[in-house]
Order: structure tokens, then C-alpha cells, then sequence
């Protein structure tokens, strides 16, 4: 029944740039979305943990540094319809903390602090597809847009990049994290449009 | 990314809490508080809104826009209506 | 008085048939555009199949761009009753994206959709009660609760009344006229200006105190109904003082408006 309003402006069409996804627009800036309060964590107190089948791994914010931080260039996604080309990011890959752990399970739940939670299968953390990122745009994160720590999984839809991270747990079963349950895909890829159910 | 009150769910809810969502009542699951929608802490941003416990900060409900519909959660609550 | 006892006195008692205005899409056009102030725009709708709405309620409006491309935004309801014209006032948001079409570009004869009527928590009728009601505005926050203290003015309703408006300066005041009017009618006005205050005022300009509350506003033992609305920081502020200040939370209505102070 939509009436259209006269001079109302819609979304620049970016379906013709092929670095562009479906369905999104490219931005310059870099919009905050959030599902809670922002969490004020000091890198001090901030640690990362792995919890297999069988233990707990642990790095303190300086032990995830040694593991040798890189340079990365990558373009993001968000569900919400923006795309941000070209951002430079500073990070440790999670093959590095990855390296260390034994597990037969396939699946993660991605922890954050302040109780976010997000799903991702393990063999799209791995072969340099995500960082424990801690630098965006030359700048160390800041808290509102996941600092001091954030995941960063580029070829999924950014809400899986969880802002804040703390921690995995594996699980035998791909069980959905907190945007998952409520609405939104399992998988995400955003190059076949899996933003919802 | 906006803090809200439930007044801004009183459309997106209508027919899943009744014909007006913001006097519908609560039951925090963890805390146990009783409330009125309209006196929860909405988080409104792009990816939906996500109405927290006013006094315990547990998520009571969540909604996401999908282009069908809104898929709308109530994980942390128990919901009781206005005598319509 | 345990929580569920608590709620139902809260809860609005239950209305006629008549009053009970089921929310639905209804279309829209706009028959008039003023500013209201040098940031915000007043924008009459008319609504032919508009039901009517409460004092306080709000609606959602939506704009459709001819790719499809749709915005939607919630407004308070500064007009009630059974009217198809229904008033709007519309404050810039920077970088907005609805609200500075609204506010420099929609014209007289512009079609948009709106939904509602909506919120059955924040309203206010004339009639049900003769409690004092107390009103807590922040800047646009005065929308919903100037549409109170008129219907309360226009029904020549008994209850005590008071308004507590905080604004930055005076060009930023909504609804001079019907607040003036209401003012006649008996709603015990106070402006605080946080930035500059007209010419000769008693106060001068200065952020809005715990202590300005408390001197505006009924004592916490008259037994008033509150409503509060603005920013989300003012909302919050306003909500800490009256409960520092002894008044009973359950009494305490208030609407968020998001953003910052």
C-alpha cells in the first residue's frame, strides 16, 4: 500500500560495483550499533580464553600481542545495508591462538564481555579469515565500536565480528549466538544475502 | 544507536502483546520484577531493538525487522495482556 | 502493596468502546507547514480515516522513496480527540535522515503513511481522575504533554496542574500559544532556560537542578501523576532527582526520546 513521498531520497544503487555485496550501500563513515551498554574494559583486564572438550586456554592482552600482531586491509559488511571498503585493521589471526588447541569440535560460540554472543564454524575462523583485532583505521578500537578487542571475520556480515571479545566455547553444533535467536542467519554470508531466518 | 523506553515498541509489537504493547506486563525471568513494556530500557539501533530489565539489565525482548515481518523473541519474560 | 497490586493501579484503567482506538496504516497528506522554532516544524495531517487519539499518544510516520527505500520514525501527537487533523511537531536531528526532510522540505499537499494511534501508557485523559498531574518536559519532550495540558485546558477539567518545561532558549519554546492558553486555563507553568534567559527573567539561565525540580514541581506528598519527556538523558536525569526527592516511582510515567541532552 506504500505511497510515495515526493522528494524523498532512497539508497544509492551500488549493485554495480562488484566489490559490493547485494543489497548494500557503500558509507564512508563508520555507524554504531549496539544491543546493550558499552562495556568499559581496560586492557589491563582484559583477557582472551578458548574452552575445549577438554581445557582452558588463556592469553592475557600482552601474551595475545607476542603471538605477532599484522597489518590487514579488508571491506566489511553490515546486515543493516552498509559496506565500508578498504579498512585497515591491526590484529592477531586466530590461526596463531588456534595453533596451541586441541578440539574435535567443529563449532564456536564467540563470547563477549557484557553477554553478547555469537556463532561461527571453526574452519571460518581459521586459514586467515579472522583477527583479534585491536587497531581500526590507525586508531587503537574505541569502546563503542568494540575496543580494546573486537573479532574481526570479514567475509561474514559484521555482527559476527563481535565487539568486546573475550572468549570462544567450543560446541559440537552450530547453536545460534544472540542476533542468531533473534531473527537473524545462522551463516551469514553476505555475498548470498543470509541475513535472516 | 538509541536508548529507548517500551513507548518506542507500541507499534512494532502490536498483535504480538495485544493492540497496545506498552501496557502489557512483564515478569523479568531473572530478577523476577513485574513492569510494564513501556518502563523498559529499549536498545533501538539498525539490527533491531532489544528491551532490557529496567533494574536487572536481563534482555526481556528482542525484535528484528525482517522484510516479512518482525521475528520478535521474548527469552527473558513472561508476559501477561491488557484485558482487551 | 505487592507488584502485581502495584501494576494494575498503574495500568490504565479500562475505557469505553468509543475511546478504544485500534492502531492501523492510515494515509496522509500534509495541509500545513509552519516553523515552530528555528530548528523544528510544525506539520498539520490531514487523516481522513483517522479514529481519533489520546492525549500523549504517538504515532509512527513513514516515507517511501520511489525506489521503494522506506523510513520510518515515531512522533508524539501534539492535537487529541476525535479529529482528522492531526498535529505534529518535528524537531532536526543532525544527520538525521527523516526528520530534515519533515522539518525543510516536505510541503503542503505531500503524501506520507502514518500508523497509530499508539501507547496506551503515556496518555493522560480528562475525566478519570482528579489526582494533580505534574508535567516534566525537555525540550521536544513537551509535544505529548502539551497535547495533555490543552485537553485538560479545552475539557475544563478540575485536576491540579502543574508544567515544568526546560528549554535552552526562549526561541526554542513549542507551542507558545497553547501553552499560554493552558496557563490561563490554570496549568502552573515554569520555563527554565539552560542557555539564555528572556530579557529581565527572575531566573537566570542555568542547567535545570535537583533543587529547581523540587521547587517547581508538587511535593511528593499531594499524591500527583508525572509525566516526563524529553532526551533520554533528561528523562533519566529528572527520574533520579524525583525519587531522591521522595516521590513514588509507581506514580512516575515517562517517554524517551533518545539522543543526547
Amino acid at each position: 500500500m506504500a505511497t510515495f513521498t515526493r522528494g524523498f531520497g532512497g539508497r544509492r544503487d551500488d549493485r554495480d560495483d562488484p566489490r559490493i555485496p547485494p543489497g548494500q550501500t557503500l558509507v564512508r563513515d563508520w555507524p554504531v550499533l549496539s544491543a546493550g551498554a558499552t562495556p568499559e574494559i581496560e586492557p589491563s583486564d582484559w583477557s582472551f580464553s578458548i574452552r575445549t572438550e577438554s581445557g582452558l586456554h588463556s592469553w592475557t592482552w600482552d601474551e595475545v600481542q607476542a603471538l605477532g600482531v599484522e597489518d590487514v586491509t579488508v571491506d566489511i559488511h553490515c546486515v543493516t545495508h552498509w559496506t565500508k571498503l578498504d579498512m585497515s585493521w591491526r590484529g592477531v589471526p586466530l590461526d596463531r591462538l588456534f595453533a596451541d588447541v586441541e578440539t574435535s569440535l567443529d563449532y564456536c560460540m564467540v563470547h563477549s564481555f557484557g553477554g553478547y554472543t555469537t556463532n561461527v564454524p571453526l574452519d571460518e575462523l581459521l586459514d586467515g579469515q579472522a583477527w583479534i583485532a585491536f587497531e581500526a583505521d590507525g586508531e587503537p578500537l574505541t569502546p563503542e565500536h568494540g575496543g580494546p578487542a573486537r573479532l574481526l571475520v570479514p567475509h561474514l556480515y559484521f555482527w559476527k565480528s563481535a565487539k568486546w571479545v573475550r572468549g570462544i566455547v567450543m560446541q559440537s553444533d552450530d547453536e545460534p549466538g544472540f542476533w542468531e535467536n533473534a531473527g537473524y542467519n545462522l551463516h551469514g554470508d553476505p555475498w548470498k544475502e543470509e541475513r535472516y531466518w | 544507536m538509541t536508548v529507548l523506553d517500551g513507548n518506542a515498541l507500541a507499534g512494532v509489537l502490536i498483535g504480538f502483546l495485544g493492540s497496545d504493547p506498552t501496557v502489557a506486563a512483564l515478569r523479568c525471568s531473572g530478577c523476577r520484577t513485574v513492569g510494564a513494556l513501556a518502563g523498559t530500557r529499549v536498545h533501538a539501533s539498525p539490527m533491531g531493538f532489544v528491551a532490557r530489565c529496567p533494574h536487572c539489565d536481563d534482555v526481556l525482548v528482542t525484535v528484528v525487522g525482517a522484510p516479512g515481518g518482525p521475528w520478535v523473541g521474548i527469552p527473558g519474560a513472561r508476559v501477561a495482556l491488557d484485558a482487551d | 502493596m505487592s507488584a502485581v497490586e502495584g501494576l494494575e493501579e498503574r495500568i490504565t484503567p479500562p475505557t469505553s468502546a468509543a475511546l478504544r482506538r485500534r492502531p492501523a496504516w492510515h494515509a496522509a497528506t500534509v495541509a500545513a507547514v509552519s516553523p515552530e522554532t528555528p530548528n523544528a516544524r510544525r506539520i498539520v495531517l490531514d487523516v481522513p480515516t483517522w479514529p481519533g487519539n489520546d492525549p500523549g499518544q504517538h504515532l509512527d510516520l513513514r516515507l517511501t522513496a520511489e525506489d521503494g527505500y522506506q523510513a520510518s520514525r515515531s512522533y508524539s501527537i501534539a492535537s487529541s480527540g476525535a479529529t482528522t487533523s492531526v498535529v505534529l511537531a518535528v524537531d532536526r536531528v543532525e544527520d538525521g535522515e527523516v526528520s530534515p526532510f519533515l522539518v525543510d522540505a516536505v510541503q503542503v499537499g505531500d503524501a506520507l503513511e502514518v500508523h497509530g494511534p499508539l501507547g496506551g501508557w503515556f496518555v493522560w485523559r480528562p475525566g478519570v481522575s482528579e489526582r494533580p498531574v505534574q508535567l516534566i518536559a525537555g525540550g521536544s519532550g513537551i509535544v505529548p504533554l502539551a497535547a495533555i495540558a490543552s485537553a485538560h485546558a479545552d475539557a475544563g477539567d478540575a485536576a491540579p496542574f502543574r508544567l515544568l518545561y526546560a528549554v535552552r532558549t526562549p526561541e526554542d519554546v513549542f507551542f507558545r500559544t497553547e501553552l499560554a492558553r493552558a496557563e490561563a486555563a490554570g496549568v502552573d507553568t515554569t520555563v527554565v532556560y539552560s542557555r539564555r534567559a528572556p530579557d529581565g527573567a527572575a531566573v537566570p539561565a542555568g542547567r535545570l537542578t535537583r533543587d529547581a525540580v523540587a521547587a517547581a514541581v508538587f511535593p511528593p506528598d499531594a499524591g500527583a501523576l508525572v509525566y516526563v519527556c524529553g532526551s533520554t538523558p533528561f528523562v533519566e536525569q529528572v527520574l533520579t532527582w524525583l525519587g531522591e526527592l521522595g516521590h513514588d516511582t509507581t506514580d512516575v510515567r515517562a517517554e524517551r526520546f533518545g539522543g543526547s541532552a
